[in-house]
């Protein structure tokens, strides 16, 4: 435990010298520190994280590893401000989101943070095309600019042509590829992905990931997955591995061949 | 921050309609309680419209016959009795009752639905405003089936009492005017019923409504 920790201050200090408030080069779109968590299950309090310490970069590729229960569903909402942490503060684009009203709040989640998840979640009473426009028509976009935008991203996943399909009448794949699309519709900073392979086979979960990569890579999105899928190391620029609510160990892009000879 | 979060009322209205018609099997389900209380409220108003359009235009004796023991009128109309309100109040309380309850676990089949919606940027507000939407358009489906069924009823009923002549004087009138009072009851009282779960789904954090449904 201790000898995880401690590889862990290592890599953050030997890439990022770890001020809080700005950095001079690498703008930092994420901040964690000292985040914990503690659920009620009846009268025991659980601890899902312990203390997380966590700065992401703009334009990264960053996936959080760990096995399921380690606490890497917490630590996706603590990211998304889907959830507030019991100790703690979550800075995103530098603004601590505890400090938030409902109303920014939403506005927050609306234009800067995209989300992805492992059951796709698009509202099934509506189309692919409305699905994707939905986050548009929030954030006050006339009618004419939403639809534009969202056949151009229907189109950049790949689906213009099933733009007016309901979920039900796509694929997993399909489904979660609206949900990318979705997820971009108001060019946000940051893309936050549970799982989003984790209800697809092989060869569609590969396709997910090879095109989370594109829009991470072409449009500098931030992509930040949380993960079991050992496809998504061969792409990401970092690897945080959680384990029983702290950060094991976090991995740079460099060493980590040699980590999934050992992983597997 | 620039905008704020907005939904105009317009797509506010396109969104539940289309909410309302991908669900109409759910949603008949959900009303039909509803509609039957408001059949029952409408069937006995109706009744007594009938008998007393009817009622004008008969001779004294006539009045004697068609007039059932116990009953009296009160500036020569039929009311209604206490009973027959007291009946009405319990079948509405009822019928509160049960559509809290559907519209309840309506609301937590959706719990994934509110919380995605939540993360796409929806004001509590907004939330509100569909589930809101969606009864009323719920009720008005209740509203008019209950007035069609409960006139048919009385109809039916007058008829098989008094035979043609309950219908001979049709009060037309009336009859829009129970028919409105009940669209606008039945509104009223699925509105009501949902407040309480589209309350509950509106405040809801998002990482609550998304782990519920696994």
């Amino acid at each position: 435990m201790s000898a995880g920790q401690d590889s862990h201050t290592a890599s953050l200090s030997a890439d990022e010298p770890a001020i809080p408030g700005m950095a001079e080069d690498s703008h930092y779109v994420v901040r964690l520190s000292a985040v914990t968590k503690t659920f009620r299950m009846g009268s025991t309090p659980v601890e899902a994280l312990k203390g997380i310490d966590l700065a992401i970069r703009a334009g990264e590729y960053l996936s959080i590893m760990g096995p399921s229960g380690s606490g890497k569903s917490t630590l996706f909402n603590m990211i998304g401000a889907l959830d507030k942490p019991t100790e703690g503060c979550v800075f995103i684009d530098e603004v601590d989101v505890a400090q938030l009203d409902a109303f920014e709040l939403a506005w927050l989640r609306c234009r800067k943070i995209g989300y992805i998840f492992q059951t796709f979640n698009l509202i099934h009473v509506m189309s692919a095309i409305e699905n994707v426009t939905l986050p548009m028509i929030f954030a006050g976009l006339s009618r004419d600019e939403y639809m534009d935008k969202g056949m151009e991203l229907l189109r950049l996943v790949g689906l213009a042509d099933r733009s007016n399909h309901k979920p039900s009448e796509l694929s997993g794949g399909q489904q979660q590829r609206v949900a990318i699309a979705r997820s971009l519709a108001n060019a946000p900073a940051i893309v936050l992905a549970d799982e989003p392979t984790g209800n697809l086979d092989l060869g569609t979960g590969e396709e997910i990931i090879t095109l989370l990569k594109s829009l991470s890579s072409e449009r500098g999105v931030t992509v930040i997955s949380a993960t079991h899928d050992i496809k998504m190391l061969n792409v990401s620029d970092r690897v945080v591995w959680i384990r029983d609510g702290r950060i094991e160990r976090v991995e740079e892009r460099g060493r980590l061949k040699i980590s999934v000879g050992e992983v597997v | 921050m620039e905008r704020g979060i907005v939904l105009p009322w317009r797509q506010v209205a396109r969104i539940a309609l289309n909410s309302f018609r991908v669900r109409f099997y759910r949603s008949v389900i959900t009303v039909s309680v509803l509609a039957l209380s408001i059949t029952f409220v409408v069937y006995i108003l109706e009744g007594y419209e009938l008998s007393n359009s009817g009622l004008a235009h008969m001779s004294e004796a006539g009045k004697n016959q068609v007039i059932p023991g116990g009953l009296e009128l009160t500036d020569g109309r039929l009311g209604i009795s206490a009973r027959e309100i007291w009946l009405a109040f319990l079948s509405l309380l009822v019928c509160v009752t049960g559509i809290l309850n559907a519209h309840l676990i309506a609301v937590t089949e959706r719990f994934r639905e509110i919380g995605t919606l939540k993360c796409l940027g929806a004001l509590n507000s907004i939330i509100l405003k569909i589930f809101l939407l969606e009864a009323t358009y719920q009720g008005v489906m209740a509203g008019i089936a209950g007035g069609v069924l409960g006139v048919a009823a009385a109809i039916l009923s007058a008829l098989v009492d008094n035979g043609v002549v309950a219908v001979a004087y049709f009060p037309f009138g009336q009859t829009a005017a129970v028919l409105g009072y009940s669209l606008l009851f039945s509104v009223f009282l699925s509105v009501l019923g949902v407040s309480y779960p589209a309350l509950i789904a509106a405040r809801m954090r998002p990482s609550e409504a998304m782990r519920s449904e696994e």
